[in-house]
């Protein structure tokens, strides 16, 4: 029998912007059912990965194959199907503020689906209970606490039942409880609805609590992918830095660093 | 080698004053209203629905849905609404939201009957 194909599968992705080159070569593959966290310090690269892999941007150089879809030659038909079938919950929430919470999480349904108004609003009201905001689909998002907006997030982004679902920094300001029960989340959204799941995330705690692997980004290059006892076990310098909060060590090129302080604008 | 093909489906019948819905199969948003469709016209019909789920592989919010609409209509009207033998992976579902404490679940047909 064959195995699985992999649900993301990112092959030599480069990504710029401007002249500064942000991904370097990178490979990535994620298979189903798998939870795969991507970790790595501010501007190691991971948001930029992760807008490849929702495709919001599109690759210049290198493939990246989602879903089956390939993402640099996917026309805007075979671009809504893929989008349909992602969830995002994103960083900041980014719930629409003039909507109330039901109806920001009801919005993809009412978007892609035809179901029933009633199929609708049990559907959004249930994915309200599934992340502990049972009750408040009446509030507006300015009414919410940090860990609420996170959640409403999460729910609006598997209100669809995903099979591919995108969690970028779902403990970032949030208390430990929270963040806990967003981990025990995490890993009950993979074994009930079977979701393929992609991580990104600071938390070292919260990192070895959902992964099945870890894929630690540096300065635009992966510097390993592998199972999180492996990955913690890693002689690299910068993975150490990273598991043992430890600064990076910064290195002063004098000629780059004169260049950068005086170059003209072009 | 050849993948069974995974058939969808559901299987009616009347028992012992009940409606049955027996279903089976992947229930998601491709056909959980041709579900929800037969939940509530069974209780238009009937006093008492049971909701067979033993073989049911999967099933999506869409379906859970259903179940619950049907469940409240039920409720709001005295009538009797059991969902029966779940499968694994439909417990699981069920849990996430924790509506296993909110339905009536039974073992099998028999105990949902007698009950």
């Amino acid at each position: 029998m064959s195995a699985a194909e992999p649900v993301i599968e990112v092959r030599q992705l480069d990504a710029f912007y401007g002249r500064r080159r942000i991904l370097h070569g990178v490979d990535f593959q994620v298979m189903p059912g798998e939870i795969r966290v991507i970790m790595g310090a501010s501007g190691s690269g991971k948001s930029t990965l992760l807008r490849h892999l929702i495709g919001l941007q599109r690759p210049h150089a290198g493939s990246v194959r989602i879903l089956g879809t390939d993402v640099a030659k996917a026309g805007p038909a075979e671009m809504l199907a893929l989008r349909r079938r992602l969830g995002v919950s994103f960083q900041g929430g980014a719930l629409i503020t003039s909507m109330s919470v039901g109806e920001n999480v009801a919005l993809p349904l009412r978007e892609h689906t035809r179901l029933d108004e009633n199929t609708i609003r049990i559907m959004s009201r249930l994915k309200l209970e599934v992340v502990n905001l049972g009750g408040f689909q009446d509030l507006m998002p300015s009414q919410l606490s940090g860990g609420m907006v996170k959640r409403a997030a999460l729910a609006r982004a598997i209100v669809m039942d995903p099979k591919l679902l995108f969690f970028d920094e779902p403990s970032a300001g949030l208390d430990p409880v929270v963040s806990a029960e967003l981990d025990e989340l995490i890993l009950k959204l993979r074994d009930a609805l079977r979701m393929t799941i992609v991580v990104v995330t600071h938390e070292l705690d919260s990192a070895l609590k959902i992964a099945d692997t870890i894929t630690v980004l540096d300065q635009g290059r992966i510097l390993e992918t592998g199972s999180s006892v492996s990955v913690q076990a890693s002689n690299n310098e910068r993975i150490q830095d990273l598991f043992h909060r430890r600064p990076r060590p910064v290195d002063v090129d004098v000629d780059e660093y004169l260049r950068r302080l005086t170059q003209e604008e072009l | 080698m050849t993948a069974k093909p995974i058939r969808n489906g559901c299987e009616q019948r009347v028992e012992a004053g009940w409606a049955v819905l027996d279903v089976f199969g992947e229930v998601d948003l491709s056909w959980s209203q041709d579900i929800r469709r037969r939940v509530l016209d069974a209780l238009a019909a009937g006093p008492a629905l049971a909701v067979v789920l033993e073989r049911v592989s999967y099933i999506d919010s869409s379906g859970i849905a259903a179940l619950v609409e049907g469940f409240q209509q039920a409720r709001a009207k005295t009538q009797r609404f059991a969902l029966v033998a779940p499968s694994d992976s439909v417990r699981a579902v069920l849990e996430l939201a924790r509506l296993d404490r909110v339905f009536p679940i039974y073992t099998d047909l028999a105990a949902a009957l007698a009950d």
